[in-house]
């Protein structure tokens, strides 16, 4: 029987020639994942119920990547870091990424294919919902409670139920003022946030297929926003050219079956994509840039694991170059590799970071920050009616720090552009490109 | 597993993320300690907006100001309950606060799966939207057996879907002690 690329992984990791949608079977864990804010809890579970004495079921695959409340002053949040220090000590784990030298990375999402941890055709469980964000290498990675990965630690396997498969075609070459977090948008408008609950939701088409191993990344980072339980690109040259690069470590790159059977298929045509924002205060409140252009606006962030790579500052840099921004607008770097690359990489002839600080914009740590708010001293963080537009994944009600505040989504190059004008605006304004444009430019 | 839970309804609407169900700003407090994880039950549900915390009328806290639990036993949501984050200290918080079950007529799944995993609330599905026909305040009762929400207020039922696939791990009380009857650990 055929079968998806997610019910292969499944099959593979579960020991079974073969599993169908809506199964529960038990998986071996490749990477078990984990970060200071669900890091502690994770721990007590586990000590709690395998004793104190108790070994981690593999050292070699636990990754612990502190990056949520990292520069704050707040004695529980540094506390938690603590917490995550001793058990790495105790437990003598290779994979920890400790605050305050030089293994310190920052976003976990961004740091996890960095060092190599998002290999196809393995399983990886986080304790943060965006872990899902690894499936652009044709990884299975979902989102998990402290429970589930203090089993984990404990046994190295998880129950987990075989998803069903909404496939996302993106048919032609993605014209050059969009960007994936367009398609995101698009996507979690369409379908709703609760439209890809349970299931997998898969990207392909050669829109997708010809971006990098960043763009795809923001297309499964935010399967969330849409309920998804894990996104998925099929492994491809691209793919497999970042990850040896990154690991040694062999794996085993699968794929869909020609005759898989898919819960739904969507087809979009990518010349008709549009610049979009996700509207306050839901990630689905989809619009065109152009249904709310002008939207005055008081502050601009970007970063995050969504939209603090180092594609998403180039982009939004393209856009800056030779302008001052006309609100507070932050730069994050996701990792302390952005932050280096922020100098390393030149847009005519200046670098990045010179870009930004020439046009104005202050430029933080890499870290989390005010994506989720965290403690009233985080970098960015919305304290009262702001209205910003960002980079990152939720615009949820208070999710940036602020329950009074109000958060546009949208792409680098939107967020760039918008920085600039102090209003919701077009990046095609500032790309030399009329606004009506429907076709790809030749 | 409890087979009867009675207390009072506490009505919130659509897509209540883990932000609004414990801020993030909180998750610093310990899980384990006595004194800080009450915390929790403090922050539980703060990120709601106020006009629509408690409906219909709104403005109401699920915690009081100077409490650390909550008046209200069982949570009346719409769709897609606890999307957002994987926090666990969602499912957690609300049971700290007191709180032995959600009713939703839908479930974001990680939310779903640690509630059931932790054994920290029982997670039922309605059959239909109830944020419309259960007040705040309402006394209800969640009769486990026959799957049906009883409201003592209006004198009206409402069917629940049975708990199906996780109704065993509910019972054992999380997946641990699923796992240790099963002979897994």
């Amino acid at each position: 029987m055929a079968m998806t690329l997610t019910e292969k992984i499944l099959a593979r990791a579960s020991g079974r020639s073969h599993v169908d949608a809506g199964e529960t079977v038990w998986v071996d864990v490749d990477i078990l994942m984990t970060h200071d804010v669900c890091g502690p809890p994770t721990i007590g579970i586990f000590k709690r119920e395998f004793g104190d004495d108790a070994r981690v079921w593999d050292k070699n695959k636990v990754v612990i990547i502190p990056d949520h409340y990292i520069f704050t002053a707040d004695k529980y949040a540094n506390r938690n870091v603590d917490i995550l220090r001793a058990f790495a000590a105790e437990q003598d784990l290779p994979h920890f990424y400790d605050v305050g030298g030089d293994r310190y990375k920052g976003v976990c999402h961004v740091a996890m294919p960095e060092e190599g941890f998002t290999r196809p055709g393995d399983v990886l469980f986080g304790t943060d919902s965006h872990t899902c964000t690894a499936g652009a290498f044709g990884q299975f990675a979902t989102g998990i409670g402290n429970t589930d990965a203090g089993f984990i630690l404990g046994t190295g396997k998880l129950w987990v139920k075989v998803p069903e498969t909404m496939r996302f075609i993106f048919e032609g070459e993605i014209p050059p003022w969009i960007m994936a977090k367009d398609l995101i948008l698009q996507i979690i408008g369409d379908i709703g946030v609760d439209g890809g609950t349970y299931r997998a939701m898969e990207f392909a088409g050669d829109g997708v297929m010809r971006m990098d191993m960043e763009g795809r990344m923001t297309l499964t980072n935010m399967v969330i926003e849409g309920g998804g339980k894990n996104g998925v690109v099929e492994p491809d040259e691209v793919t497999f050219d970042y990850v040896r690069k990154r690991t040694d470590y062999p794996f085993t790159p699968l794929y869909n079956d020609p005759d898989a059977r898919y819960h739904s298929v969507r087809v979009y045509r990518s010349e008709e994509l549009q610049p979009m924002v996700a509207k306050p205060h839901s990630p689905d409140n989809k619009a065109t840039v152009q249904e709310v252009r002008n939207t005055r606006i008081t502050r601009a962030y970007i970063g995050s694991c969504t939209g603090g790579k180092i594609t998403d500052f180039e982009a939004a840099a393209r856009i800056i170059k030779g302008h001052q921004v006309g609100v507070d607008t932050f730069v994050v770097p996701a990792t302390t590799l952005v932050r280096d690359q922020l100098s390393t990489t030149f847009h005519d002839g200046k670098s990045l970071r010179q870009i930004f600080e020439d046009a104005g914009a202050h430029i933080g740590e890499a870290s989390c920050a005010a994506c989720l708010g965290g403690p009233s001293d985080t970098f960015g963080r919305l304290q009262g009616e702001e209205i910003c537009i960002s980079t990152t994944n939720r615009n949820f009600p208070g999710r940036m720090g602020s329950k009074k505040a109000q958060v546009y989504l949208a792409s680098p190059y939107t967020v760039a552009a918008s920085a600039i004008t102090g209003k919701i605006t077009d990046p095609r304004e500032y790309l030399n490109i009329p606004t009506e444009s429907q076709g790809v430019l030749s | 597993m409890k087979k009867t839970i009675k207390g009072a309804a506490f009505v919130i609407g659509d897509d209540i993320d883990t932000d609004q169900i414990i801020p993030a700003e909180h998750l610093v407090y310990s899980l384990d300690d006595p004194e800080e994880r009450r915390f929790y039950g403090r922050y539980a549900l703060s990120g709601v907006p106020e006009p629509v915390s408690g409906l219909p009328r709104g403005h109401i806290p699920f915690t009081g100001e100077d409490d650390f639990t909550s008046p209200y036993k069982i949570i009346i949501a719409g769709k897609n309950f606890g999307c957002g984050s994987s926090r666990e200290h969602a499912p957690f918080a609300l049971q700290v606060a007191g709180a032995e079950a959600v009713v939703a007529s839908s479930y974001a799944r990680i939310f779903y799966r640690n509630a059931v995993d932790g054994g920290f609330i029982i997670p039922y599905e309605s059959r239909e939207d109830l944020t419309s026909v259960i007040s705040t305040g309402d006394e209800v009762e969640i009769d486990g057996e026959q799957n049906l929400l009883i409201n003592h207020t209006t004198g009206q039922n409402y069917p629940l879907n049975e708990l199906g696939d996780v109704l065993a791990i509910v019972e054992a009380g999380g997946i641990f002690q699923y796992a240790a009857r099963n002979g897994m650990l």
